[in-house]
């Protein structure tokens, strides 16, 4: 468990100081696609020299280190108990080692722990897999971006939006407008839509997990995201919000079934700098690869 | 446990990518009246000086607890209140600032007026822009909101030249504390003038129109 937990300090690293290839790729894109001098050109320009100097000195790229989400994969006879206590004690160190930003406040003395550790502090998920490789993500989830999720309980009257796929894209474009550029545009977009609140909102967080050029494996909506996606382009509001050509970066959208009584949609929204990091830790061997 | 970590090196002479082939606005602090007239929205500007940091329980405590500004250990007279919980370490002299981007706005809109009315600051900044109450105080005081990069924290906390000083840290924390930082070409858009213009609501209003046909587009 002490090479498990020093493993878990460097995924913290990981995704704290470097963003996936895929995400970086999409901004060195976005940033040759918008007008040379132009607000988004500008705020781009620095976003890109932001990671890669956050990369070469090894900090947070940026200073919310938000809160650490963790969804695991476990092996079928190892105990979630220890995991857990391993996932926090790393988490621990990863505060003073790397360092991550103190954000985890308690509720009634408003005092922080000052380590990241507290009261579901981090987030943690743990599920059973038939796999031999535990499987360990971690998101560092900033507030400002967190923030401007929403959960719609279809129909939604406001918004014409009725129970079926074409109100769930009027839900998504509802957050993206109300969102503007207060939770640093583009946007990566999650959804969840099913039967009960607390399953929407985990399953709207998971789809931020696949990365950009992921294909839905339901056609229709594979469809969709695409289709979201280019009608938040088409609303110019832009990188960090002062106009552009480009607010997403993806929507990717994850099913359950629902009940007939109830149409849950949850919308889960990431900045740009959508800090994600993969940790496969072979059972065998107790060898570990990270990448993101 | 914490080793003694050099400062960083200077940046590379002339970072700053596509800010170099903009014109921009030095921006000395403190700033004076006329200064703050000087600014439109759309000017790029590039700060130097003292300014400080504060976010929701600097705000909070301001606004509820109104300290006489005797009590406030840096003259707020002038300067830059940057919305803005930044990453500091300690040094054996001092402190270091690691990672300071800005933080979103919008979460002190209710207390800014205020504020700004009382002590006398010049310039807000942070990211994601405010909304009429403070608009309105800008004219009225003058005063302009300066939109940062948001999540660019390295880059930003490159141009923190030292960190002068600090208030409130035992209480409010890394995050919440008045971190007092001398900034040297931090860059910065205005989005929100002296005279009431905000380029914030024009591209909300834009962007509404535009929702509009969305929402009511039956293509599918």
């Amino acid at each position: 468990m002490l090479r498990l937990r020093n493993a878990i300090v460097e995924l913290y690293r990981k995704a704290a100081t470097s963003l996936p290839a895929d995400v970086v790729s999409a901004l060195q894109n976005l940033h040759r696609k918008e007008k040379k001098g132009s607000n988004a050109a500008l705020a781009l320009s620095v976003i890109l020299e932001n990671i890669s100097g956050a990369v070469k000195t090894v900090r947070p790229l940026c200073q919310d280190t938000g809160v650490p989400v963790f969804f695991v994969r476990v092996p079928v006879g190892l105990s979630h108990l220890q995991i857990r206590s391993t996932v926090i004690k790393a988490t621990q160190i990863a505060t003073r080692k790397i360092p991550l930003r103190p954000n985890a406040v308690d509720i009634l003395t408003e005092k922080n722990s000052e380590d990241n550790t507290g009261i579901g502090f981090p987030v943690i998920y743990i599920d059973e897999t038939k796999g031999r490789n535990l499987v360990i993500d971690l998101m560092l989830k900033g507030s400002g971006s967190e923030n401007i999720g929403q959960l719609y309980k279809l129909p939604v009257e406001e918004l014409q939006a009725e129970r079926n796929l074409k109100g769930v894209r009027k839900c998504v474009l509802d957050t993206v407008y109300k969102a503007q550029g207060k939770g640093c545009p583009p946007y990566v977009i999650g959804v969840g839509i099913g039967a009960a609140k607390d399953q929407v909102t985990r399953l709207s967080k998971e789809q931020l997990l696949r990365r950009l050029d992921d294909v839905n494996r339901h056609p229709v909506l594979s469809k969709l995201e695409k289709r979201i996606s280019d009608d938040i382009n088409s609303l110019g509001i832009g990188t960090i919000g002062l106009g552009g050509r480009t607010t997403s970066l993806g929507v990717k959208i994850g099913i359950n079934h629902r009940h007939p009584a109830s149409y849950f949609v949850d919308i889960s929204v990431s900045c740009w700098a959508d800090r994600r990091a993969r940790m496969i830790w072979d059972m065998k061997s107790s060898k570990y690869e990270i990448q993101n | 446990m914490s080793k003694v970590i050099p400062p960083y090196p200077p940046l590379e002479k002339g970072g700053g990518g596509d800010f170099k082939i903009k014109r921009t606005k030095s921006l000395n602090l403190p700033m004076t009246r006329k200064d703050v007239l000087s600014l439109h929205v759309g000017d790029i500007v590039s700060i130097q000086g003292l300014l400080v940091t504060g976010r929701d329980k600097l705000h909070t405590y301001l606004f509820n607890e109104r300290p006489p500004k005797e009590r406030i250990p840096f003259n707020l007279e002038g300067s830059i209140l940057y919305h803005c919980g930044p990453i500091i370490e300690k040094t054996p002299q001092s402190y270091r600032c690691i990672a300071g981007g800005p933080t979103t706005s919008m979460r002190v809109e209710m207390y800014e007026s205020w504020i700004i009315a009382e002590y006398g600051i010049k310039g807000i900044m942070g990211k994601g822009g405010m909304g009429r109450r403070t608009l309105h105080a800008l004219k009225e005081f003058g005063c302009v909101y300066l939109h940062t990069i948001g999540g660019a924290a390295v880059y930003l906390a490159d141009r923190v030249k030292r960190v002068s000083g600090v208030w409130k840290l035992e209480e409010f924390g890394m995050a919440e504390a008045m971190w007092i930082l001398e900034v040297n070409d931090f860059p910065a858009i205005v989005t929100m003038d002296a005279f009431g213009k905000s380029l914030h609501d024009e591209i909300e209003m834009r962007s509404g129109k535009v929702l509009k046909e969305l929402l009511r587009s039956t293509r599918f």
